[in-house]
């Protein structure tokens, strides 16, 4: 099994290799390294790439990654990309610090090293790309919730586990500008453990113990798909809405039902595009990456660095009604 | 079937009273039947699940791969409704049972024919399954948008006021009544767990009365998996993770030795509704999620030790005379 995956990732990057020599002299050449090969969300973020290369004009996207989410995989791609003498590489990293001495010879190599997505360690690249931040999120979840009640309204949160780190970071992120939203009260907090049954469980609860409940948010996938069913089931819809964080392709169903009315989560092709932009910046315009720097990219306006040089591109992107189509058969 | 009140029922059926009673004195909506019928049906798989589990149980062995057989077959049936959309309800109600059988006849066979300790077989075939099911789902899910409305409408329909799903679960129940007191297979796995020696002397073949017990085991999962898809429209590797320590939890409430031989088809039922009705009330009646946990193992602590002290001298072994002599 891993002979044959080798394989298929050695016919890829030859045919990687084999892709540039057609391409002019003086394109400057960005690798996007993806956790792996096949994966929508992956699919999606090169197409950002793409645009951002159509943008930019002299810009070719060496789209690449191995064939399974593993470190030892993205090493071999990235020693090909060296052997290539790549201008840049963008790489979703499947492991923090074993990519990090690779990438620190492609460095010395003077190829530029940002990771996106999922990070490296920061001496193994110039800068990070983070989707998003804690408190956009966390302002994100309750805006989504707020934004369909003009008048104010009760609001109940199902979280994942009383100990999962994120949810509670993002909870605590919301608490703090709930003075920007008057009149939107937190009824409750209820966990769902990220378990389908126990989950719709809390919802059903919830909507039995606030009966003029306007709202329940949901900052985990799981959470949100058993809470949308829950509503569906209990003939809510359109009393409460369901939103939070959650994937298109999962909520697609809740969004045609009306269960929810939207939901966020970041957009693969702002982040891939946000990425190739950050990549072209730091090895084509001498643009260092040090801690308070502010660097341009394209659409997205432009990326502050904090102290370990990493950066959040933007809000999470909101999906609803009129852009579900697109995205649900992307991730 | 019942000569008198047994006395284990009776004390867990006035616990459940008792508890729905404390529940509604702090939620009073608890109590109205709408609701008491949507708690039934929120504990219809814990129930029928627990009842396959109470055959294994009484025939000395257990099967801890239930929820992971309930999640396999219900990923393979969600994929097959995406790829044959118009495959009728009856067909995937079939396929379900029978993969669930096949998967419990694993475990049997294993059991029976290689004489591996059924704990180790189901722990093994439990993380087999899941397994599997990354393999064939690829990790991905299958969505609400991606099931026909046939598929994630069967266990909803309402049906004399009851949901599908609730029928399916009276139905096994009265099912297993008449099989557990009627049928030969039923009296042999009595037999088989109250003392395996004596029920070989009687002509009972322990091994294949175990190995029926898991295909029955697994085959209630199976239909348990598809109604678990439909009801909650997701399937994923993680559906129903860590539900057979409820299962097992709820045959031992019900007063399901785990030693064998002992235990009812009420027990069983009465133990999973207490399960449910703990599940159901906990986010109703305000506690502290933190909390939460705790009061529910608490409450299986209690009752398993009302239990052991009811039933220290009551046990229902039958061909105790064949015990004796042996």
């Amino acid at each position: 099994m891993s002979v044959l995956k080798k394989l298929a990732t050695s016919v890829a990057l030859a045919g990687a290799m084999l892709g540039t020599p057609a391409m002019a002299e003086d394109d400057v050449r960005i690798a996007v390294v993806v956790k792996a090969l096949g994966i929508g969300f992956f699919e999606a973020a090169a197409q950002g790439a793409e645009e951002a290369a159509a943008e930019l004009g002299n810009v070719e996207i060496i789209y690449t990654g191995p064939t399974d989410t593993t470190a030892e995989g993205q090493i071999e791609v990235i020693n090909a990309l060296i052997a290539q003498q790549v201008d840049a590489i963008a790489i979703s990293a499947n492991d923090t610090d074993a990519l990090v001495p690779a990438l620190q010879r492609a460095m010395q190599r003077g190829i530029t090293v940002i990771s996106w997505d999922s990070g490296v360690a920061p001496e193994g690249r110039q800068l990070h790309l983070n989707p998003s931040s804690n408190p956009l999120i966390g302002n994100m979840i309750i805006k989504l919730a707020a934004d369909h009640l003009p008048e104010g309204g009760d609001v109940a949160l199902l979280s994942a586990t009383t100990t999962s780190t994120n949810q509670n970071i993002w909870m605590e992120e919301m608490n703090k500008v709930m003075g920007d939203y008057p009149g939107v009260n937190v009824v409750a907090t209820v966990y769902g453990d990220d378990l389908a049954d126990k989950s719709y469980r809390e919802a059903t609860g919830l909507m039995q113990s606030y009966p003029d409940l306007d709202a329940i948010i949901a900052p985990t996938s799981v959470g949100i798909v058993a809470a949308a069913q829950a509503v569906v089931d209990a003939g809510k819809v359109g009393e409460v809405n369901v939103t939070g964080l959650g994937l298109p392709s999962e909520m697609a169903g809740a969004i045609e039902s009306g269960a929810s009315q939207s939901f966020a989560i970041w957009n693969p092709i702002d982040l891939g595009y946000s990425a190739t932009m950050l990549a072209y910046e730091l090895s084509q315009n001498d643009i260092e990456a040090v801690p308070g720097a502010e660097i341009p990219m394209g659409r997205m306006g432009t990326l502050t660095l904090d102290d370990s040089n990493e950066g959040a591109m933007a809000d999470p992107f909101v999906y609803d009604a009129s852009n579900i189509e697109d995205f649900k058969s992307i991730f | 079937m019942m000569r008198h009140i047994p006395v284990r029922e009776a004390i867990l059926a006035s616990a459940i009273l008792l508890l729905i009673v404390l529940i509604a004195s702090r939620f009073a909506g608890f109590v109205t039947p709408a609701n008491l019928a949507n708690v039934f049906n929120d504990t219809a798989p814990l129930i029928i699940l627990a009842l396959g589990q109470m055959v294994v149980i009484l025939t000395r062995c257990i099967d801890l791969s239930v929820a992971a057989n309930l999640a396999l077959t219900g990923m393979a049936v969600a994929m097959i409704n995406v790829a044959f959309p118009g495959l009728p309800i009856p067909f995937i109600l079939a396929i379900a049972v029978t993969l669930g059988a096949m998967m419990g006849a694993i475990n049997g066979v294993l059991v029976w024919k290689l004489n591996i300790p059924p704990i180790v077989v189901t722990l093994g075939t439990m993380t087999i399954f899941r397994g599997i099911i990354f393999l064939i789902s690829d990790g991905k899910w299958v969505n609400s948008h991606e099931m026909s409305p046939a598929f994630t409408g069967f266990p909803r329909a309402a049906f004399l006021g009851l949901p599908v799903l609730s029928w399916i679960a009276i139905i096994t129940v009265i099912a297993f009544g008449v099989m557990m007191s009627r049928t030969q297979f039923g009296r042999s796995i009595f037999a088989v767990g109250g003392n395996p020696h004596a029920a070989v002397y009687t002509g009972i073949n322990v091994g294949r009365t175990q190995f029926g017990a898991f295909v029955v085991s697994g085959a209630l999962a199976g239909l348990t998996g598809y109604l678990w898809v439909a009801r909650y429209a997701v399937a994923y590797v993680d559906i129903a993770g860590g539900f057979e320590l409820e299962v097992v939890a709820a045959c031992v409430i019900g007063g399901i030795s785990i030693a064998g031989g002992i235990g009812s088809v009420g027990g069983a039922v009465l133990g999973a509704i207490f399960l449910g009705v703990v599940k159901n009330a906990l986010p109703v009646v305000n506690i502290s999620p933190f909390w939460q946990l705790a009061i529910s193992g608490s409450a299986i602590l209690i009752a398993v030790a009302f239990n052991a002290r009811s039933g220290r001298t009551k046990g229902r072994i039958i061909l105790k005379s064949a015990e004796v002599t042996q």
